[in-house]
C-alpha cells in the first residue's frame, strides 16, 4: 500500500505547558520533523493548561472546562488536534468522551464556556502526533525521507502509560506497537521491551520519591538488560523522569541505569539528517555522543 | 471519624461514584484482585484498590480515608483497562481524592499538596509553570528537600530549560468567568 500523493496534512497543535521550557526540545523536534514531512501544525492561539492529571483530584468539572476551552479553540479552526504529551492527550480525549456520554456534564461545560464567550459542540478529534505519523503519514513517506538510517542503533521504545491507556483503540494497552514500527522504519533495531507501557511513576517522582525511583529504575534497568543503547520516549514527564535521576534510581533498584534518553521525534530528526539545533539535542541531560559519534553543541 | 457519619458519607460517596461515566459498574466487582496486582504503586499502599472497593461496599469509607493510599495512585489506568467488570477504577480514585480534598482529610498527603499547588498555579496563570509549582510544593512540604533539587535545577538552567517567570494567557479573564460559572454547578 504505497502512495506518493500527500493527503491534506494540517492539524491544530496543542504543545502543552511542559513543552514551553523544561521539555522545549520535544516541541522544537516535533515542529522540525513535521516541517520535513510537510505536515502543517497550527498552534492553537492562546491555549491554556489541559488540567493534566493533577487538576482532576481537586475539581473534576473545572478540569474538564480547562480542557474544553482548548477543544473549543481547535473547533474554531475546524481541524483535528495534535499533541505530543501523553497527559494532554488523555485529558483532552477524556473530556471529549465524557461530554459525549453525559448530557448533564456537557450542558454544564458548554454553559461555562459560553460564560467566557466560547462554545464547543464536541466535534474535535484529538490525536497523538506519534499515531498521526504512523497512521496518516505512513511508512513510505517516512522511509523516503530517511537520510542517515539508524543502523546499529538498539532502541528501547518506551511509550509510557497514557499513550494507550485508557484509550486502547489505536494501540495495545500493555504492549504498544506504534512506536516500535516507526523506529523500525528509521533503520534502528528495536529491542524487545516488555515494559513499554509500564508507568514511570509520573508525579510520584516528586511526591513519593521512594516509589517513583523504583518504577523509573525498573524501566531503565530492563532497557539496559535487553541490550538497548538508548530509550525513546513519547511523553515530557516520562522523559524528565527517565533522564534526570539516573544515579538515584540506579541506587534504588541496585542496578546500572545510565542510558541516553531521547524523544522519539529527536530520533526521527537524527535519521532525517537534521542538524542538532533543529532537534535541540543539547537540551538532553544524558550524553548522546556515544550514539552520534560526535559532540553535541547548541 | 464516627461510624454513623462514616456510613452516611459512604452512601453519599457511592452515589457520586455511580454518577461517574460507567461508575455503576462498581456494583459488579467480583473481588478478583486484578486491579491490585496491576497497580505499580500498590506495594507502597497500606492496601490496594481491591480492598478499597471491598471497604466501600461494606460502608467502611473511614477505613479507606484513614489509609492514605489513594494519593499513591499515579493514574496509569492499568487497573481500569484490565478490570474484567469494566470498573473505571482510576476515576474512582480521583473521586476519593476529591472527597478527601473536600472534607479536608488529606492535609499531610504530598499528592494533595502537589494537586493544590498545581490547581492554584493554573488558576492564576491559565498555564502550569513548573518552577512556580515546585517552589510552592517544597515550601509547603519540606523546604529542605528543595535543596536536593538544586543540582538538577542548575543542569536544567544551563540548558535554558528553567522558566523563571510564569506567563499568563491572554484570555485569563474569560477563563476565570468559565471557571466561576462551572463552580455554580455543584461540587464534582
Amino acid at each position: 500500500m504505497i502512495t506518493t500523493a500527500s493527503p491534506a496534512c494540517r492539524y491544530g497543535y496543542y504543545p502543552g505547558c511542559s513543552l514551553m521550557a523544561t521539555n522545549r526540545a520535544y516541541d522544537i523536534s516535533t515542529r522540525s520533523v513535521a516541517r520535513e514531512l510537510e505536515v502543517e501544525l497550527v498552534e492553537l492561539d492562546d491555549w491554556n493548561c489541559c488540567g493534566a492529571t493533577a487538576y482532576l483530584p481537586v475539581r473534576e468539572k473545572r478540569a474538564f472546562v480547562l480542557s474544553a476551552r482548548n477543544l473549543a479553540l481547535a473547533e474554531q479552526n475546524g481541524r483535528e488536534l495534535a499533541t505530543v504529551c501523553n497527559a494532554c492527550y488523555v485529558v483532552l480525549r477524556k473530556t471529549n468522551k465524557y461530554m459525549a456520554e453525559d448530557s448533564h456534564l456537557r450542558d454544564d461545560i458548554r454553559q461555562a464556556l459560553q460564560a467566557g464567550g466560547m462554545d464547543y459542540s464536541g466535534n474535535v478529534r484529538v490525536r497523538h502526533f506519534l499515531e498521526i505519523l504512523v497512521n496518516d503519514i505512513g511508512e513510505a513517506r517516512i522511509k523516503a525521507r530517511v537520510e542517515r538510517a539508524l543502523s546499529g542503533w538498539k532502541v528501547a521504545c518506551y511509550c509510557g502509560c497514557q499513550l494507550s491507556r485508557p484509550f486502547d483503540d489505536l494501540d495495545h494497552p500493555e504492549y504498544p506497537q506504534l512506536m516500535e514500527r516507526l523506529v523500525g522504519w528509521l533503520g534502528a533495531e528495536v529491542v524487545p521491551f516488555p515494559l513499554a507501557a509500564k508507568c514511570c511513576g509520573g508525579m510520584a517522582m516528586t511526591t513519593h520519591p521512594e516509589t517513583g525511583q523504583v518504577l523509573t529504575g525498573k524501566i531503565l534497568k530492563v532497557a539496559k538488560q535487553r541490550g538497548a543503547d538508548c530509550v525513546a520516549t513519547a511523553c515530557p514527564l516520562c522523559q524528565i523522569n527517565l533522564e534526570a535521576y539516573q544515579d538515584k534510581v540506579g541506587r534504588a533498584v541496585g542496578a546500572p541505569c545510565e542510558i541516553p534518553v531521547l524523544y522519539f521525534t529527536q530520533l526521527i530528526g537524527i535519521a532525517f539528517g537534521l542538524p542538532p539545533a533543529a532537534l535541540a539535542l543539547a537540551d538532553n541531560l544524558t550524553p548522546l555522543e556515544p550514539l552520534l559519534g560526535e559532540k553535541v553543541t547548541s | 471519624m464516627q461510624t454513623a457519619l462514616a456510613r452516611e458519607l459512604c452512601e453519599e460517596f457511592l452515589e457520586d461514584v455511580y454518577a461517574l461515566p460507567h461508575g455503576e459498574k462498581l456494583k459488579q466487582c467480583l473481588q478478583c484482585g486484578t486491579c491490585s496486582a496491576s497497580c505499580p504503586s500498590s506495594a507502597a499502599m497500606e492496601f490496594g484498590p481491591r480492598e478499597i472497593i471491598a471497604s466501600l461496599r461494606a460502608g467502611m469509607l473511614d477505613r479507606v480515608l484513614n489509609a492514605k493510599t489513594v494519593w499513591l495512585c499515579v493514574s496509569c489506568y492499568s487497573c481500569s483497562v484490565r478490570c474484567p467488570a469494566g470498573i473505571p477504577l482510576t476515576d474512582v480514585m480521583y473521586e476519593l481524592k476529591r472527597l478527601e480534598v473536600d472534607k479536608g482529610l488529606a492535609k499531610d498527603a504530598p499528592g494533595e499538596t502537589m494537586a493544590h499547588a498545581f490547581a492554584e498555579t493554573v488558576d492564576r496563570y491559565g498555564r502550569n509553570a513548573e518552577t512556580t509549582l515546585l517552589r510552592k510544593y517544597f515550601l509547603r512540604t519540606n523546604p529542605l528537600h528543595a535543596l536536593a533539587q538544586i543540582p538538577l535545577a542548575i543542569r536544567l538552567f544551563v540548558r535554558g530549560r528553567l522558566e523563571i517567570l510564569p506567563r499568563k494567557i491572554k484570555g485569563l479573564d474569560s477563563l476565570h468567568k468559565m471557571l466561576a460559572a462551572i463552580e455554580e454547578n455543584g461540587r464534582r
